[in-house]
């Protein structure tokens, strides 16, 4: 991996707001790739069979249509596709990846003509050597003709929204009372840990008995040390209660039933 | 973690979910074009969930509805910052008579280089073959079998054969177009080596063509080597170049000689010149290639002036084009 690679893009919008958007990496590419040959490959046996019957009147007409349009395919797929479905292909749809421009915003005609042309380069010597190598070692993960094109393949990832009140169901927050010690740990716990907690909670039964306990240990030693609330709370509260009380208190769950 | 996430979920999920509905349409119909009323909305809200992923950012640490927001303003931020082409009506006529030629005098010192190293590279190929013949074969690859014998038996058995003894005219005529294409591509896309193979390419087409040249001449058969190439070769030579000039202005882009500006920004700059030169060679390779297929291959010593100047002609044309059209426009400009 070349030094300072990078898994996402991060954009800097001139209303100062900064997000981040998930980049490709070659294998996903690679898969998106080969449905788009199946699909290649489907429209070369879809052209010779409509032109099997040309080839009744004329071979020499059909044979010669039969390879303009296997060159203006091979040529025109990528281009015809990531144009009209804003830097999509088929198997990019599948894969659920899409074609951006580096800056984070959408594809130019020309952008999208010359990664496809690049193509020629980036296939050699075979199966996209070159383009794969490139893309392996690129910061951002980009074949030559994304380098030329300015352009960046990303995860296009749609977010549901987080359902908190489901994980969260059943828990009883004893932390409720202590509303200045609450807000305390809101403000002291990062976005980083916020997550460790919440993972933890959605995985707990995944984990083996042991595994469980010692996790759910750590992390309710964890938030103690960041806020200490009083024993009548915590007398008799398990580690896992602990740090399910904690996920509720970020949140600002009120109670759950 | 000082902002209440439930009340701020509570009172911006209407707005997102709002946005999250616009943003779908859009999607499923790219080319729907938005009223003013639906454009300022659209920015209100963009600019609603930008602020929002700020506070999240500053306020709280929920993970979850900061890849949410970020979803969210990411595609939004791509729709209204368009690049404007998508809505712009392509002009194919203004563009050949303008666009064209006007893109191809932008960079004539690229063109020019092209050309010359393509022109050192045939009195190359001539040098070595007059210096020994017996080279010839391992200068002139074997998919030109037809050109490894002696110039004037091929002269005499070509204007011996039947007019129509070339039955695939138009199978012929689509592979030189495709591969002839393929080599203008391959010129401008090997400009990303700092525009060495490219320099590389031009040249050894250079030792090819001058090598047979050679060879034609010395055994006096100059004429038919003019008409043979010169209907097809006027036009196809050229494109080869402009192919090759492409790749020169992406080498020189590479460098970076003379500004300040970084790769990518150099690469912005020049991308539309290097699409508007390789669509422009490929509409020649398209030509030429019907050219080479129905004329060029033709033989016989009373066709040989009509076609001599036939090619004299496409090649003045060619200049012409290259060197006027577009002017009145460009001066209008400025």
């Amino acid at each position: 991996m070349a030094l300072g690679k990078t898994s996402e893009l991060k954009i800097l919008t001139p209303e100062g707001v900064e997000f981040s958007l998930p980049l490709a990496g070659p294998l996903t590419r690679c898969v998106a790739w080969a449905f788009d040959l199946v699909v290649i490959v489907a429209l070369f046996q879809l052209i010779s069979q409509v032109l099997m019957i040309l080839s009744l009147v004329s071979r020499d007409m059909s044979t010669a249509l039969m390879v303009a349009l296997q060159f203006v395919t091979l040529v025109g797929y990528g281009i015809f596709f990531e144009w009209f479905w804003r830097g999509q292909t088929l198997g990019k749809r599948i894969m659920s990846l899409q074609v951006i421009d580096e800056r984070g915003l959408t594809l130019k005609l020309n952008q999208i003509i010359l990664r496809n042309l690049f193509r020629v380069l980036d296939s050699l010597p075979m199966f996209y050597m070159v383009g794969g190598l490139a893309c392996l070692f690129s910061a951002r993960a980009q074949r030559l003709g994304d380098l030329a094109a300015g352009t960046l393949v990303i995860r296009r990832l749609v977010v549901a929204e987080p359902e908190i009140d489901e994980l969260l169901e059943g828990n009883e927050n004893s932390f409720q009372d202590y509303p200045r010690l609450q807000a305390r740990l809101r403000q002291r716990v990062s976005p980083q840990e916020v997550r460790l907690a919440v993972d933890a909670v959605l995985r707990r039964n995944e984990l083996s008995l042991e595994a469980r306990l010692r996790v759910f240990e750590q992390l309710a030693d964890f938030f103690r040390a960041k806020v200490e609330f009083p024993d009548e709370v915590t007398h008799g509260l398990s580690d896992e209660q602990y740090v399910r009380n904690v996920v509720a208190t970020l949140f600002n769950r009120k109670m759950s039933k | 973690m000082i902002l209440d996430l439930d009340v701020f979920i509570e009172t911006e999920r209407s707005f997102w979910d709002e946005l999250q509905v616009m943003l779908k349409r859009q999607v499923k119909q790219p080319d729907r074009r938005l009223s003013m009323d639906e454009v300022r909305r659209f920015q209100y809200l963009y600019q609603r969930a930008s602020a929002d992923l700020v506070k999240i950012n500053t306020f709280a640490g929920d993970v979850e509805i900061k890849a949410y927001l970020e979803s969210l303003v990411a595609r939004s931020y791509s729709q209204l910052h368009e690049q404007g082409d998508r809505h712009t009506r392509l002009s194919p006529l203004v563009w050949l008579w303008v666009t064209f030629p006007q893109t191809f005098r932008r960079h004539w010192r690229a063109f020019a280089l092209s050309f010359g190293t393509f022109l050192v590279g045939s009195g190359f190929g001539a040098g070595m073959l007059a210096s020994d013949y017996e080279i010839k074969s391992d200068l002139i690859p074997g998919q030109f079998g037809h050109l490894s014998g002696k110039p004037s038996e091929r002269v005499s058995m070509e204007e011996n054969q039947k007019f129509d003894y070339f039955e695939e005219r138009q199978t012929f005529s689509a592979t030189l177009m495709a591969n002839n294409i393929k080599v203008s591509y391959m010129a401008m896309v090997m400009g990303f080596s700092y525009g060495v193979f490219t320099v590389i390419m031009m040249f050894y087409n250079g030792v090819l063509i001058g090598a047979i040249a050679f060879d034609y001449v010395a055994d006096g058969q100059g004429v038919f080597l003019l008409a043979w190439l010169l209907p097809h070769g006027s036009i196809e030579l050229p494109a080869i170049f402009i192919g090759g000039q492409a790749g020169l202005v992406l080498g020189r882009a590479m460098f970076g000689w003379g500004t300040n500006l970084r790769l990518r920004q150099r690469l912005r700059l020049i991308r539309a010149d290097l699409i508007t030169l390789i669509v422009g060679a490929s509409l020649m390779m398209v030509w030429a290639g019907l050219i080479e297929s129905f004329l060029s291959q033709y033989h016989g010593a009373a066709l040989y002036p009509g076609k001599i100047i036939f090619g004299a002609i496409e090649l003045a044309a060619l200049i012409l084009f290259l060197s006027l059209a577009g002017r009145k426009r460009a001066k209008g400009n400025l």
